[in-house]
């Protein structure tokens, strides 16, 4: 009876679901310590589905590579052994820059970075909703993942760790809207903060307005913000507009192509701490 | 029975949206969740619209990095308001239905942004190019998605009649 009779009041039942809905988002508005149980348990139910499905495209993808894409394999394989001999010798060419490098650091003594500790993930599925740049990766708590953790690519910054399951981790691509990375534009040093932005890219705020930038400036990861290693590529700079205002508004190009990542490294390293009252000046 | 098919679909879409958005390039734009939620509206009236709409966007906050109800109750209006208006007209022909998957997109930007915005939480500088180009692939997929489903029985049904007629 009282079924057929919602059925008959839909404006009942969506005022409900309305003040359910705003009862929901106020709770969590206002709360700001630990995450939701639901969505820690929705989300680790849910990766088990995600690892099925990856599997079951790992699967399909291998059939393929073994059985249709083997043509041309021979010419291809000839031309990977001449792109490696190239390889060889320019890898001769780095190995005598990194070590003048490595010599020049000396002399300056400058500090020595910790080496980090990295695991390989593989992403196994991309985000839930099109409005959250979100990936989840196949590892989590198990494998000693934690929330903040930094995650990286041989390209660059990838960003931080969000959420932990058991077997699985949801991470916060840095060209999220809610993403902020410290970052400093590595030829004239001048800091600020880089912020998702748009699909596919990245802004850099708090950029003085006498700060020396310019296009093609590489921005890298400052460390200030206690998540990511110091020294880390994030991109390149794209635009400068000096406008009239305090701060630069600079644009800036992400180093990781984050439509096709596929595996990428968690820092299991934390950073080192810092005395509180550099932590109160966090972005 | 109806109830678990349509639970069914909006697993589906919420596997097909993170799926094929980590594996295949222009597809993250996509709400795969939206279009079951607007199909969902459509054939069975407002009532099912914003039950499996609130459901969906509550699955669909839990699995984001977001504000658990900002999604839910985006597509709850979402699926209420289309499920009312295939009450009132008929939208049964492909631009009908691709006008009402455009807006649907439109009314759920609107409400998912501006509540974002309303609460302070997010900022959101020139949406429209993004917006425009979710309605227009929302509207593409789900109007095929219709015609597909469409078809479907109706094939079954000739090459019954087919079968039949041969004896």
């Amino acid at each position: 009876m009282a079924l057929a009779d919602i059925k008959q009041r839909p404006g009942l039942l969506l005022g409900a679901a309305v003040v359910l809905h705003v009862v929901l988002i106020s709770a969590q508005v206002n709360t700001a310590s630990g995450l939701p149980v639901l969505q820690v348990v929705t989300f680790g139910a849910f990766a088990e589905l995600q690892r099925l499905v990856t599997s079951g495209i790992a699967g399909i993808q291998g059939l393929w590579a073994g059985y249709v894409d083997l043509r041309g394999v021979r010419d291809e394989n000839a031309a990977l052994r001449q792109a490696l001999q190239a390889l060889q010798v320019r890898l001769q060419e780095e190995r005598a820059l990194a070590q003048r490098a490595e010599d020049l650091r000396q002399l300056l003594e400058l500090r020595q970075r910790a080496e980090l500790d990295t695991t390989a993930a593989e992403i196994i599925a991309g985000s839930a909703s099109p409005e959250f740049r979100t990936v989840t990766i196949d590892k989590g708590t198990a494998d000693g993942l934690q929330a903040d953790m930094a995650v990286l690519s041989p390209a660059g910054v990838v960003g931080r760790l969000i959420l932990p399951s058991r077997r699985a981790a949801k991470v916060q691509l840095l060209i999220d809207r809610n993403a902020a990375a410290g970052a400093i534009i590595e030829r004239s040093r001048a800091q600020g903060v880089v912020v998702g932005f748009g699909p596919g890219e990245l802004r850099m705020d708090y950029v003085s307005a006498t700060a020396d930038v310019k296009a093609g400036d590489l921005v890298v990861t400052s460390g200030i913000d206690g998540i990511y290693p110091k020294g880390f590529v994030i991109g390149t700079v794209e635009s400068v507009d000096r406008g009239t205002a305090t701060y630069h508004e600079v644009r800036v190009r992400p180093a990781v192509d984050f439509s096709r990542l596929e595996e990428v490294l968690v820092v299991l390293t934390p950073p080192p701490a810092r005395d509180p009252a550099e932590a109160a000046d966090r972005p | 029975m109806k109830l678990a098919v349509s639970a069914l679909a909006i697993a589906a879409a919420l596997a097909l949206q993170t799926t094929l958005t980590a594996f295949v390039r222009g597809t993250a734009a996509l709400d795969f969740v939206l279009i079951v939620v607007v199909y969902l509206a459509l054939t069975s009236g407002p009532v099912t619209g914003l039950v499996m709409g609130g459901v969906a966007g509550l699955l669909q906050d839990s699995l984001s990095s977001g504000v658990m109800g900002v999604g839910g109750l985006a597509k709850t209006l979402v699926g209420y308001l289309v499920g009312r208006l295939g009450t009132q007209f008929i939208v049964t022909a492909p631009l009908p239905r691709f006008l009402v998957f455009i807006a649907a997109t439109v009314v759920h930007a609107a409400v998912f942004m501006g509540l974002y915005v309303l609460l302070g939480l997010r900022e959101f500088p020139s949406p429209y190019t993004t917006v425009a180009w979710q309605a227009v692939g929302n509207a593409f997929v789900g109007v095929v998605g219709f015609q597909v489903l469409e078809w479907l029985p109706g094939f079954r049904a000739r090459r019954q009649w087919r079968r039949t007629a041969r004896r």
